[in-house]
């Protein structure tokens, strides 16, 4: 009766969005009239920083500081339409949903700015600080402010823009069931030390260190943070978690939080984060979808650890010292017995 | 319908006074009647330290404690923290460290860490692990928000020398 050690290994390929009827997202953008750029969306933050992603992205595109950005995702009736906040694919499709907005947006704003300074709008250049100027004159500028003020007040135009982003339907080839069910893909790679006592089943995992290729960090202490809380939930996931222990069999579910058990402060492993970038052709300025799979290689990597430790494979989730103990018996046991 | 009974109460820093149902929990009187949401109802069974407040000082879960029995307390949420617009350091070191994600868990999680740091300035890691224990985050993983305390902790003022 030891402690045994094992360490395994696993990757995952992971689809940005998804493939049903298509995978649509609007957006629309207008600015105030003192040049704030409001972005209305039916698309919703739940915590994983859609608005702060998206007024990023509506501002580089545009022009201004994100601080002038406001994310209006206020009412899904009332609201462009959006398929929603799943598949990993909001920073995705809703992401280049803005950038097409931003841009017709953007167009608009730098036509009124060439007509009150009396320059071809196609001269013009933004300087991200909420200034546009003749390209190698910058002396020859107005503020965005006072550029919204006369499209508002003297011109007559309405900076703003629309936008849409749509992944078609893939459908399967029939000869042969090939398809393109997505765009892009993000990876990961994990490798996890765990210590197996194989006198009570119980695992500690003592390490896990993952490589998440996302695309590109629009956000990188987001992406870290998003990156770090998956890590520990994929171990959660591998070892913890579930409302069915005995599945199909209903019994012994947890009833709520004492008995639905997750890793607490005190049960974390060390772990390591290391963030590739490989943007995607069609991902706005690169990024991909980093949000589930970050969550999804811990799990058989673990199981992999687990059997490197004590021999023994569990194709059961959650991995608990039950299932370790019962295949360990089931292996020591003589064959035929 | 059920009794109202008067319940005065000290609610960061301000008198107030609401009629509250009888045996309505601290939880659903403060969110409901004094209109401080900011302690969240998880599970309402004392399982998940999301609607913590520090009453006469010490460290409560709102879910479990009745509101009538709260009269005459002092009452301390995380709505009262900031002082005008300036985050307390906790508040503070919790954006600055990225330690919030959906942020259901974070006004409980600055609480808990609230009592600790007014009667340890100086924890050890091992001490705020210890007073983060009641509270669950599904979002971040608990590491973000263990280095938001000991940055907060690092930062204050009241730091023994
Ligand atoms: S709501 Fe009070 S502990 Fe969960
Ligand atoms: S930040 Fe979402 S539960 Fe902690």
């Amino acid at each position: 009766m030891a402690i045994r050690r094992g360490r395994g290994v696993a990757a995952v390929n992971y689809p940005t969005g998804m493939n049903l009827g298509g995978d649509p997202s609007q957006a629309l953008v207008h600015s105030t009239p003192t040049g704030n750029f409001m972005v209305t969306l039916s698309s919703v933050d739940l915590g994983q920083g859609l608005k702060q992603i998206m007024a990023q992205i509506c501002a580089e595109t545009i022009g201004v500081p994100a601080e002038l950005v406001t994310i209006d995702t206020g009412d899904t009736d009332t609201g462009p339409h959006c398929m929603g906040t799943f598949a990993s694919r909001g920073t995705h499709r809703i992401g280049n949903a803005v950038i097409q907005a931003a841009t017709e947006a953007r167009q608009v704003m730098l036509e009124v700015a060439a007509e009150e300074l009396e320059v071809n709008a196609s001269d013009l250049e933004t300087d991200g600080t909420g200034n546009i100027h003749v390209k190698g004159a910058p002396q020859k500028a107005i503020s965005i402010f006072d550029t919204a003020l006369a499209a508002h007040f003297k011109r007559g135009r309405s900076i703003s823009g629309r936008g849409m982003f749509l992944v078609p339907r893939s459908y399967p080839e029939v000869e042969t069931g090939a398809m393109k069910p997505a765009t892009c893909y993000a990876h990961a790679c994990t490798v996890v030390e765990v210590d197996v006592d194989d006198e009570t089943g119980e695992v500690t995992v003592v390490s896990v260190k993952n490589v998440f290729e996302i695309g590109r960090a629009l956000n990188p202490r987001m992406v870290e943070q998003q990156l770090v809380g998956g890590s520990w939930m994929g171990l959660s996931h591998a070892l913890y978690e579930t409302t069915e222990p005995y599945y199909p069999n209903r019994e012994h579910g947890g009833t709520d939080f004492n008995q639905y058990l997750m890793p607490g402060p005190g049960d974390l492993a060390e772990t390591e984060i290391i963030v590739l970038e490989r943007p995607a052709a069609d991902g706005p300025y690169g990024a991909k979808g980093p949000g589930e799979m970050c969550a999804n290689p811990q799990i058989p990597a673990v199981a992999n650890a687990i059997f490197d430790a004590v021999g023994v494979r569990i194709d059961h989730l959650p991995i608990t010292p039950e299932r370790i103990l019962r295949a360990l018996r089931a292996q020591a046991a003589p064959a035929g017995a | 319908m059920a009794k109202k009974v008067p319940v005065q109460v000290t609610l960061n820093g301000e008198e107030r006074a609401e009629f509250v149902e009888s045996g309505a929990t601290l939880l659903n009187a403060l969110r409901g009647r004094f209109g401080d949401t900011s302690p969240k109802g998880g599970c309402h069974q004392g399982t998940c330290g999301a609607c913590s407040v520090i009453i006469d000082g010490e460290l409560k879960l709102s879910c479990l404690t009745l509101a009538e029995a709260c009269d005459g307390a002092e009452i301390v949420t995380t709505a009262g923290l900031a002082t005008n617009s300036a985050m307390h350091p906790l508040q503070r070191a919790f954006a600055e460290g990225f330690a919030a994600q959906c942020g259901f868990c974070t006004p409980g999680m600055i609480m808990a860490a609230k009592a600790l740091l007014d009667q340890k300035p100086d924890p050890t890691r091992e001490d705020v692990i210890e007073a983060l224990s009641g509270n669950i985050c599904r979002c971040t993983g608990y590491e973000p928000i263990i280095q938001a305390v000991l940055a907060a902790a690092a930062a204050s003022p009241h730091k023994a020398a």
